[in-house]
């Protein structure tokens, strides 16, 4: 029978990858010169799994690298070799390129055979030395076996097979043994009975007989040998060549070849399989798939099972309904309610993800980019567990890291810098849900931000106006403009000012806000907030004329009531409130929209101040409705892209509700001034 | 057909190992680890178990003694799967009383070859 391993290779690389993060995990957790022997086993099991796996699929090269790992790992573990520095430096190194490795397999690309090289010389030579004299040729992964094998006998084998009284204990078998021997050759079995009791001295279970065999045919010793490799030590074994056969006959020639050959063809055979395997893999890598727990998924099929019990509830309503069952209705529609906000809920947590995939990646890189930088640095992270929506978390990473980078470059100062406070900076990563976002916050107990600097920056660059006053967050809200970085030197870590309005940008594209607090001297904390997920969203219903618009919560300030005399019409700003000290620019949706039959008399209608970009505006509208969720739909796809709308959806009554594009909003009304 | 237990902690290895003595007509229970395999014992009997050495919660060395320790497994061989090359991770399976090994790297050809020279 033939199987097609491949389609096994994509749960062998996803299993690897994640073994590589253990591995990665492990390896930092691991402080030089202890001896975590939990920790160490666990690092050595990835490795050791990683390279099983490798070898039935045939990939060699990564087989022999992770081979090596695995050597210096087991050193390790038996306590034979000291956990370095180097070493585990060095092991980390090695994690990176079998990663490498195991992507370039799976996109079928070259491997970088040089580095693989140089690793693997280095893991070698820290294993020589500390272990010069043993075991460097099993290290390099030549396993070959000895090349001197005695020839074949002319004829055949007597074989001496007297079990110990235990063998079956081990659930072996001599008429296994026999079988197999007979498929090599003319067998004959003579058994022994001398070693057996008396019936009533007989334990069942034990093994009294003994045999001797005769084997005619061309099996070497080895193979005859190997038979019986299970049970060698549970036995006494004689294997000799048989003394009555006559000479080789001139055909012993060929057949010391045919093994040659088969071994070729084989090997061939070997080659093509890989081949074929990457091929598999290299298609099956591009679709996206995401692991669920599987209480998870039951938890939906049980939602759906009392979803179809309501439903079949309101059908037998429905047969003969009449006024007096009114209540009823109520009831199941209700309990219909119920099961689709719970069926939501839970197909939406489907898609959720533990941000503990985004999370993992920062210790490796705290550690190398610390290293660099001379600083001493401890990682505290908490929440991991946060669960967020997958295409939140794959649009997540770039800006934390960029935020991690920033406070390992900028925040934390070099121990000597440090004055009082312990020359170890903490930066921590923390993520938790509150009132339906999740919040991710990245602190550090850094310098914080240089106030004057900024507002010097600020001024020079015409985003502030000389001699008035400005709060910090007006302030410290000045990192998220292009162009501004305070950074007295530019570096290769974080580089110049062309990052936080891009961190900007891509979390408001996810839908999400970011803030930053700081304390001179003291450390700073930039606080980003997320919706739960992006396909459905929290929205204020309001009214504007006939028509329905959708405000997301996330983004409203408050709402107000408008008294005339707050009111100004500023040149070159069009209407403005005076509200909590500042003016407020006023947006009519109405005009926006060109909304027929709305409240064009401000008193009579309301303002709901939202906010955008450190920016905010009051959107003048008839009144507000209800608030619910909202789930999106693509107008650009449906219709076309219009400005200061995001998307739409179905409201209750049918009806099509224009979800507001709160930035683009402002953007268009700062256009128009 | 025989019933057979697979324990190890690689996914892909338990799919291969699976798959292969599935299509062999074989039925097969999977387990994660030492733990969820002696669970299973405990519940069934099979005809042969097949276990890797290495793995968390409890390893396969320590899985066979428990299994040996079963009335029903007392005689059910047990095979490891091992990728040590060097005779001591063997004998280690074989003196906790494992009935064999099957050396990793393999591929179902040669895992079905084995597997029907136990089962006979």
């Amino acid at each position: 029978m033939a199987i097609d391993i491949g389609q096994f290779v994509q749960t062998f690389f996803e299993e690897s990858l994640e073994g590589l993060d253990i591995m990665e995990a492990g390896l930092l957790a691991l402080p030089p010169g202890a001896a975590d022997l939990e920790q160490i086993n666990t690092i050595f099991r990835a490795a050791h799994s990683i390279k099983g796996g490798s070898g039935t699929f045939g990939f060699k090269e990564v087989t022999d690298f992770t081979h090596v790992m695995e050597t210096l790992l087991d050193k390790m573990r038996e306590g034979q070799m000291a956990v370095t520095g180097e070493a585990v430096n060095n092991l980390l190194e090695s994690v990176d390129c079998l990663r490498e490795m195991l992507m370039a397999v799976r996109q079928n690309t070259d491997i970088d055979s040089a580095r693989v090289e140089n690793l693997q010389g280095r893991l070698t030579r820290l294993l020589e030395r500390n272990n010069t004299a043993s075991r460097t040729a099993d290290a390099t992964g030549n396993l070959g076996s000895t090349a001197s094998q005695p020839p074949p006998p002319p004829g055949g084998w007597l074989i001496n097979f007297r079990p110990h009284l235990d063998l079956m204990h081990s659930g072996n078998d001599p008429v296994r043994i026999f079988r197999e021997l007979a498929t090599l050759g003319d067998l004959t079995v003579r058994p022994d009975f001398s070693r057996l009791p008396r019936l009533a001295e007989m334990q069942p279970e034990d093994c009294y007989l003994a045999w001797e065999l005769e084997l005619r045919g061309a099996a070497s010793q080895e193979v005859v040998t190997e038979v019986f490799a299970w049970v060698e030590d549970d036995c006494d074994l004689s294997i000799e060549p048989l003394a009555d056969t006559v000479a080789p006959p001139p055909a012993g020639a060929t057949a010391a070849e045919e093994p040659g050959q088969g071994e070729l063809l084989l090997e061939r055979r070997g080659g093509d399989r890989r081949k074929s395997d990457r091929r598999g893999a290299g298609t099956a890598a591009d679709s996206a798939s995401i692991r669920v727990g599987i209480d998870k998924v039951d938890a939906v099929i049980n939602l759906v099972g009392e979803l179809v019990t309501t439903q079949s509830m309101l059908s037998a309503l429905g047969v003969d309904f009449d006024m007096d069952r009114i209540d009823k209705l109520h009831e199941a529609l209700d309990q219909l309610d119920r099961n689709t906000r719970d069926l939501q809920e839970h197909v939406m947590r489907i898609r959720m993800l533990p941000i503990s995939s985004v999370f993992s990646r920062f210790p490796r890189m705290v550690h190398d980019i610390s290293e660099k930088l001379g600083k001493l640095v401890e990682l505290k992270i908490s929440g991991e567990q946060t669960e967020i929506d997958k295409t939140v978390i794959e649009k997540i990473g770039d800006p934390l890291v960029h935020l991690v980078r920033n406070s390992l470059d900028h925040g934390i100062e070099p121990p000597a810098e440090r004055g009082g406070k312990p020359a170890t900076g903490v930066i921590t990563l923390n993520a938790y849900h509150k009132s339906g976002s999740i919040f991710i916050e990245v602190g550090d107990d850094g310098r914080g931000l240089d106030r004057d600097a900024l507002r010097r920056k600020g001024l020079d660059a015409g985003l502030l106006r000389p001699g008035e006053e400005y709060s910090d967050e007006q302030i410290h809200e000045l990192i998220f403009h292009p162009g501004l970085s305070t950074a007295k030197q530019i570096s290769d870590v974080s580089g110049r000012g062309v990052g936080m309005d891009v961190v900007r940008r891509n979390i408001q594209d996810v839908g999400g806000r970011i803030q930053i607090a700081s304390q001179s001297g003291w450390g700073s904390k930039i606080t980003i907030c997320l919706p739960l997920t992006l396909a459905i969203l929290d929205g204020q219903l309001v009214s504007v004329g006939h028509d329905c618009y959708i405000i997301p919560l996330l983004s409203i300030v408050e709402s107000v009531q408008i008294r005339a005399e707050a009111i100004n019409r500023v040149a070159g700003k069009g209407e403005v409130l005076r509200f909590r000290g500042q003016h407020l620019p006023i947006l009519r949706l109405y005009e926006q929209f060109g909304a027929e039959n709305a409240v064009t008399n401000l008193e009579n209608g309301l303002l709901v101040v939202v906010e955008a970009d450190g920016r905010q505006v009051g959107l003048f509208v008839d009144d507000l409705q209800g608030q619910q969720q909202i789930s999106i739909k693509s107008l650009e796809k449906n219709f076309r892209r219009v400005a200061g709308v995001a998307g739409a959806t179905i409201l209750g009554d049918g009806r099509v509700g224009l979800i507001l594009d709160i930035s683009g909003l402002i953007r268009v009304n700062n256009a128009a001034t | 057909m025989a019933t057979i237990l697979i324990v190890d902690d690689s996914a892909s290895m338990r799919q291969m190992v699976e798959f292969t003595l599935k299509e062999a007509g074989h039925q097969v229970m999977v387990a994660e680890d030492g733990v969820m395999a002696l669970n299973l014992a405990k519940g069934a009997t099979s005809d042969l178990v097949i276990t890797d050495v290495n793995m968390p919660n409890m390893d396969g060395i320590t899985l066979i003694r428990e299994l040996r320790a079963l009335p029903a497994y007392k005689f059910t061989p047990i095979l490891t799967l091992t990728t040590e090359s060097t005779t001591d991770k063997k004998m280690e399976g074989k003196d906790a009383g494992a009935t064999g090994w099957i050396v990793k790297p393999f591929n179902p050809e040669k895992l079905l070859a084995t597997v029907n020279k136990v089962l006979g």
